[in-house]
């Protein structure tokens, strides 16, 4: 504890007859080390920030004002041209129909792969979790090291098989292949929410009912709801951004958004238009986020009701 | 009313044998309680009943019909769980609904049940709150609630009381007790508690390592323990066991102790003639001593007082006898008199002692 000033300690006895009772502060010290690493925070900071200032204040700067080269200044004449053209008009090899396709295409992607692997996983890990299902221990163990197998393995195998499903190329098949490597982690995910589920009340709904699929849609799902937002933040997210799958899988037709993202700005011929680039990437980057605002909140709440577990 | 019977039920959780060919049958009406310490197998009895274990051999009879196979749902049976076990997503209404769902009901059969049960329980104004807003007490009436509208002739209760403080205990045990008296169903009542175990049962089965050890009235069970188990864990304090001799004489048969002190034992109803010089543990109840010094004793001891304690209207003295101590139950006012240290004779009233043999631990 540092000393009080005499001034500090007349002022404290002041309010001590004034008012309430005066409890002194420690003094803050500002040693070496705290400014050391103020200082790389700050740094930290504006290694992430000072890009995404370019990146914004670009997008909405006309080509003219680019070419003058000054790469910080503000925009002269604050225009959303480069987002209208990025996402109605800008090219993609010879189609140009801007990035609005990729952003369809990825809706289209997204929507059935959550279903899809939210929906099998969800009643597989409670299937583990809570029926006597035989050999589940293997099964959990095969899930759990299907878990850590890198796609790049089996990329090659799967492109055959969804060839031979006729999905290759096609939204499905995006969508199923997104599933299906989701699925093992979701289901150890949900698995373990649902092994700390009390056994005396899953007792009490097989006296009860006894039916598999009214104990979950009654009993089981309704308190479900943190795992839930977990599971489908982290889905979102890792659809959305994939790009390998989509470039691997989605063929033509199928390209999503980051594919599309990817082809507008790797263009050979003319001038790079670095105002539609950046508001092609701000776009693409921008639903996730938005998911993160609406259902942030709740992604807070599910953590700490200790919806992640090892 | 259905009975209920166990036959030659082997249960093994892995390699580990839990219960091995327990015979146990229910009759029609009965209140039955499994009383045991903890880990002897009660749940587990009471689960293979309710059909959420698998019996690893034997059979399970409900009424006619062996239902070891069947599914916990078919079976005709209503549990109550020790931790209440309610969905916390469903109000106490929905609660007490779903546990219908497994009887094809129509609706105004389902909302007459509930009506009925929740008049029953007075649980009426709690309907439509969470489980998550209730008290204990009132957790433990919407349990009993979803067991009684299914109007089964078989209630199961694994430990329903023993999350409750010691108030609420008793009112619910009074309240269980008259819910049976009132439906004449078949119960069959899990507890390690044994003040529950007697004041509600109608019979009693006292396990210990997965064996029934007695099976009997609450009056049985205490006045004829089958065993040495039995004799200790029913009662409180607990019966003075110690070790003994038994000395035949013409017309007369003595326990003695080690100490010389000689305990009249020939009007006991020995079940097999006994053997002089036989070892044997005489079990001796705390409320069957006497501190007056009357004619009808069967044995007078001179022990030292080590101390006495108090609890309302009871009182418990502690002696020193044989390095050991001896429990009695005395009338408050005299164990304020007794003060530690003090040698007091007391004596052991005639008829009531309790022989077993050394070797078996066996009722004589
Ligand atoms: N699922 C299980 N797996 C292995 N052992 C168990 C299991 N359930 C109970 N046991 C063991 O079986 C014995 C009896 O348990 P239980 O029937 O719950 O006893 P009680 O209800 O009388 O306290 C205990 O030794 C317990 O450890
Ligand atoms: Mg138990």
């Amino acid at each position: 504890m540092t000393d009080l000033t005499a001034s500090q300690k007349a002022l404290g006895a002041e309010i001590a007859v004034h008012s309430a009772p005066y409890f002194p502060r420690r003094k803050k010290v500002i040693t070496g080390r705290s400014i050391a690493v103020l200082v790389f925070l700050a740094i930290c900071a504006l290694f992430f920030c000072i890009p995404l200032y370019v990146v914004i204040v670009t997008s909405f700067k006309t080509m003219d004002q680019i070419r003058e080269g000054a790469m910080f200044a503000l925009p002269n004449i604050w225009t959303l041209e480069a987002w209208d053209h990025a996402w109605n008009s800008a090219c993609s090899g010879t189609r140009c129909e801007g990035l609005k396709v990729g952003f369809w295409n990825s809706v289209a992607i997204l929507i059935p792969s959550l279903i899809l692997s939210i929906g099998l996983s969800i009643v597989t890990g409670y299937a583990l979790a809570l029926w006597n299902v035989k050999w589940a221990g293997t099964f959990l163990f095969i899930l759990f090291i299907c878990a850590f197998v890198p796609f790049q393995i089996i990329m090659f195998p799967l492109i055959s098989m969804t060839a031979t499903l006729k999905v290759y190329g096609s939204i499905w098949g995006v969508a199923l292949i997104h599933a299906v490597l989701a699925m093992p982690v979701l289901t150890l995910i949900f698995r373990n929410y649902y092994k700390d589920i009390p056994q005396e009340i899953m007792s009490a709904a097989i006296m009860d009912s006894g039916s598999f699929w009214k104990i979950f849609f009654e009993i089981i799902l309704p308190m479900s709801g943190n795992i839930l937002i977990v599971v489908l933040i982290l889905q979102i997210t890792s659809v959305w951004n994939d790009y390998l799958i989509g470039v691997t899988f989605g063929g033509m037709g199928a390209q999503p958004m980051t594919v599309n993202l990817a082809n507008l700005i790797t263009i050979s011929t003319g001038t790079v238009r670095y105002n539609d680039n950046m508001a092609a990437a701000l776009l693409t980057a921008i639903p996730p986020l938005v998911i993160y605002f609406i259902v942030g909140k709740l992604f807070v709440q599910g953590i700490t009701a200790g919806a992640i577990k090892g | 009313m259905p009975r209920v019977s166990f036959e030659h039920i082997t249960k093994n959780y892995g390699l580990m044998k839990v219960l091995d060919d327990l015979n146990l049958s229910i009759d029609d009406g009965d209140f039955l309680v499994l009383l045991g310490p903890s880990g002897c197998g009660k749940t587990t009895l009471l689960n293979l009943l309710a059909g959420l274990l698998d019996v690893t051999d034997g059979r399970i009879m409900i009424g006619e019909r062996d239902v070891t196979d069947l599914d916990p749902k078919d079976r005709g049976l209503a549990m109550v769980f020790q931790s209440y076990a309610l969905y916390p997503t469903k109000t106490v209404h929905g609660n007490l609904k779903f546990g219908l769902s497994a009887s094809k009901l129509p609706r105004e059969e389902i909302e007459k049940r509930i009506a009925w049960a929740a008049k029953l329980l007075q649980i009426e104004p709690l309907l439509n709150r969470k489980p998550g807003q209730l008290s204990g007490g009132q957790r433990q009436r919407v349990a009993i609630g979803r067991a009684l509208v299914k109007n089964v002739g078989v209630f199961l209760f694994d430990e329903p009381l023993s999350n409750l403080d010691a108030k609420l205990r008793t009112e619910m045990r009074l309240e269980i007790k008259k819910l049976h008296d009132q439906l004449k169903s078949t119960i069959v009542y899990v507890t390690h508690d044994q003040i529950e175990a007697m004041t509600m049962a109608t019979k009693i089965a006292v396990m210990n390592g997965g064996v029934i050890q007695q099976f009997g009235t609450p009056d049985e069970i205490y006045e004829r323990p089958a065993n040495l188990f039995v004799a200790g864990f029913i009662g409180s304090p607990a019966m003075n066991l110690r070790p003994a001799k038994l000395a035949l004489a013409a017309g007369k048969t003595e326990a003695v102790f080690a100490s010389g002190v000689r305990l009249d034992v020939s009007d006991y109803p020995f079940l097999a003639p006994p053997q002089d010089g036989a070892e044997i543990i005489a079990g001796l109840r705390p409320e069957h001593f006497t501190l007056a010094a009357d004619s009808a004793t069967a044995a007078t001891f001179t022990v030292p007082v080590q101390y006495a304690e108090r609890t309302g209207p009871d009182a418990s003295a502690y002696f020193t006898f044989e390095d050991d101590v001896l429990a009695l139950r005395v009338d408050p006012d005299a164990a304020a008199r007794l003060t530690p240290g003090q040698s007091v004779s007391v004596s052991y009233l005639k008829g009531k002692a309790n022989l077993f043999d050394a070797r078996t631990g066996q009722r004589m």
